[in-house]
């Protein structure tokens, strides 16, 4: 919208009474997530790529590869790397220029949701031992921000990598040939690592917030798990978590990885 | 000169455009946003504005000012580039904006400023040119007063032959004969002249040609522009 | 041309021939009246005009608008009402006396205040909460909608938000600018009057709206 962008001070206070009554200005309950829909396929050229929405916030990831020289300490496994990029053009608020502390924090905090849990297996990602790997790029833009492109962005780069098909490679001259496609798909791990991140109002929290909702939060937590397995984990912004708050945020990891993970599922296969 | 008959790698006639969709309204956050679509070509513009310029010594006392972003989303192309900014993507915003600014009355918006953001989602040629189709619809949905539209095609010669709205194969593969030209026009609704750029190898007399058929072309464009803009608000 | 309103695009001709004046959103060229903006082209009385669709909100004289205290002056406050100029609220536009070191107690930054639009010219727009139903707004939610929506949430005669505060109960005010206050005695009475509002400006296209809502809120649930 125009230049009316901030939240308004009385329904800051008005969303935190309604959380006290575990009530949300959509009507929803402060576990539940907004309608989740998915397209594959959005990006010809690219690998793979999908366009998450979820409400109204919507995220375009694309998967490229190319053929690189493997690390010295792990000369037989591929690499990968995640940028991510707050377009102008899905907010009044992102402005053009160099690459702002939230689209970094929000690669790699997707970068270590997919590192840590093993999703992508890099040893079977090998082209020749030493001389030769494959390396991953995940490259996340957003399209329209209403609040919790962190979590729509995972969920893309998710799709998108399971909708990758690897490119073919000539041996002999050690070229990628780009537009071409093998029929083959990334190796990837049956184990499906969904980042949700945890918002704190008042002393309420909640999943999957508007903008509006984001403007009230004090502090969050994204946590990286896969059934039941914690693999990465980022709190932010300046307000404390308490024990008791973080044992409360631990207690529902795993029904908010089913919930999640049923939405997206078939999109997973 | 051109031939009537030819058929060209992608089974297109010589004045066949690729397949075209447009939409407006695509972008929730914005004040007005279109997409527009050749074939593979896929480009979306959100406008932001009229608002206030800053900072204040960027201020146009006269006149609003126009500033516009073409970026091409690093998958979008086979050969993944570098996210962010780059030489050809400072020259096509300027050309963008040239290509739509004497269409607009942005005269009424002095100590103003109107963003347009423009981005490839997927690539195979005439990007710009889909990109300035998209940002017009996208500047008339939010409200922007201007004389008319404008339509934006390219037109390529390979080895002798004219061709409409070129692919990816006409613009950077075919190597043949004369090689590959390439001609993107942006008209006026009115038939004028707003942004004309050309990369290879012409006479005199064959370009009018191709100006003929770019003008014609155009014509196809404007339709499909026009249609998508009454559509988005449900007209029967 | 009809009485029927016609969607037009900029560059259109709408009517030929001297018998028309254009009026906003139209210019003359020739014996054409042309659309210079993207919406309904409608006629009254001879006079052809565009009305948009889309876009950012115009200020106009007279309207009450719904804006954010987004600074303060030695003398007044600066409102965002969403223009590209901010509104000014004078201290003379106060219905009560104001202490010249005391304006953030009347009206602090982030606040949010329900104004008139008084004047407009080159140097900004002037607001005034001297009337009735002007003021701040000490609680309650904001929500947004285009300001192109607002005449079909009001209604004819207001028939549409009189329709929505009767059924929820709830006190509404609606800015021209696209900005709607919404306060009731519960949660569930303002979210319904949310979810009221947003089914009119989602469905403004539809002839026989208020009808339509008058159906909704029968039907409970039939929320699209």
């Amino acid at each position: 919208m125009d230049k009316v962008q901030t939240t308004p001070n009385i329904n800051k206070e008005r969303i935190k009474q309604y959380l006290t009554e575990g009530k949300r200005f959509d009507g929803r309950k402060p576990d539940e997530f907004r309608e989740i829909t998915i397209e594959t396929g959005v990006s010809k050229n690219a690998e793979g790529s999908a366009k998450v929405k979820i409400g109204k916030t919507e995220v375009i990831v694309g998967i490229k590869m190319n053929a690189s020289t493997p690390y010295a300490d792990s000369s037989a496994e591929g690499t990968m790397m995640v940028t991510a990029e707050l377009l102008p053009l899905s907010s009044p608020r992102y402005e053009a220029g160099p690459p702002r502390f939230n689209s970094i924090e929000l690669a790699r905090v997707i970068d270590r949701a997919i590192r840590e849990s093993k999703f992508i297996k890099f040893d079977k990602l090998c082209i020749k031992e030493g001389e030769k790997v494959w390396t991953v790029f995940i490259d996340i833009y957003s399209l329209n921000d209403d609040g919790n492109l962190l979590d729509a962005a995972g969920i893309g780069a998710l799709v998108a990598l399971k909708n990758a098909k690897i490119p073919k490679y000539n041996e002999e001259e050690g070229k990628v040939l780009f537009g071409e496609h093998t029929d083959k798909n990334l190796p990837l791990s049956e184990d499906i690592p969904i980042s949700i991140t945890y918002h704190k109002i008042g002393d309420n929290f909640i999943v999957d917030p508007t903008r509006e909702e984001e403007d009230v939060s004090e502090t969050r937590l994204t946590i990286g798990s896969m059934d039941g397995i914690i693999s990465s984990m980022q709190k932010g912004e300046t307000k404390v978590l308490s024990v008791e708050e973080l044992n409360t945020i631990l207690d529902k990891v795993h029904n908010s990885w089913k919930n999640v993970f049923s939405k997206i599922e078939k999109h997973l296969k | 000169m051109t031939n009537k008959e030819f058929i060209r790698d992608d089974g297109r006639k010589f004045d066949e455009i690729r397949p075209m969709k447009a939409k407006v309204g695509v972008v929730d956050n914005a004040d007005g946003s279109a997409m527009f679509q050749f074939g593979k070509t896929i480009a979306i513009a959100a406008v932001y504005g009229p608002k206030k310029m800053h900072p204040q010594h960027a201020q146009n006392p006269k006149k609003g000012t126009l500033r516009c972003a073409y970026n091409m989303l690093s998958f979008s192309v086979e050969d993944r580039i570098r996210p962010g900014p780059s030489r050809r993507s400072t020259e096509i915003s300027k050309i963008t904006q040239w290509a739509l600014e004497p269409v607009l009355m942005i005269d009424q918006f002095p100590n103003q400023v109107i963003d347009v953001h423009i981005n490839i989602l997927q690539a195979s040629a005439s990007t710009r040119c889909a990109g300035i189709n998209a940002a017009i619809m996208a500047l008339a949905h939010a409200g922007i007063p201007m004389k008319n539209i404008v339509s934006s095609i390219s037109v390529g010669k390979i080895d002798k032959q004219l061709v409409v709205d070129v692919n990816k194969y006409e613009d950077s593969i075919f190597d043949e004969g004369e090689g590959a030209t390439d001609i993107p026009f942006t008209f006026t609704g009115d038939g004028k002249i707003s942004h004309l750029q050309l990369d290879g190898k012409i006479s005199p007399e064959q370009f009018k040609e191709a100006l003929e058929l770019a003008k014609n072309g155009a014509k196809k464009i404007y339709e499909v522009q026009k249609k998508a803009l009454k559509e988005s608000l449900g007209e029967k | 041309m009809t009485n029927e309103r016609k969607l037009v695009i900029p560059g259109e001709v709408i009517v030929t021939g001297n018998d028309y004046l254009p009026g906003e959103g139209t210019e003359k060229r020739e014996k054409e009246i042309v659309a210079i903006k993207y919406g309904l082209a409608e006629e009254s009385n001879r006079l052809i005009k565009v009305i948009p669709l889309s876009g950012v909100y115009q200020a106009r004289r007279g309207n009450v608008v719904i804006g954010e205290v987004e600074n303060i002056t030695f003398n007044g406050w600066i409102i965002n009402i969403g223009t590209a100029d901010n509104a000014f609220l004078s201290l003379t536009e106060v219905p009560r006396y104001v202490n010249k070191d005391g304006l953030d107690e009347v009206m602090d930054i982030g606040d949010m205040v329900v104004a008139k639009i008084w004047g407009i010219n080159k140097r900004g727009i002037d607001v005034s909460i001297k009337s009735r139903g002007l003021g701040k707004l000490e609680s309650g939610m904001i929500i947004k909608i285009n300001s192109n929506k607002v005449p079909r949430v009001i209604g004819k005669e207001g028939s549409m938000i009189s329709l929505i505060k009767d059924e929820t109960n709830c006190q509404i005010t609606v800015g021209q600018n696209g900005l709607i206050w919404i306060e009731g005695k519960k949660i569930e009475d303002e979210l319904l009057a949310k979810k009221a509002i947003m089914f009119v400006s989602e469905n403004s296209f539809i002839s026989g709206l208020t009808e339509e809502l008058k159906k909704w809120f029968g039907g409970g649930e039939k929320i699209k």
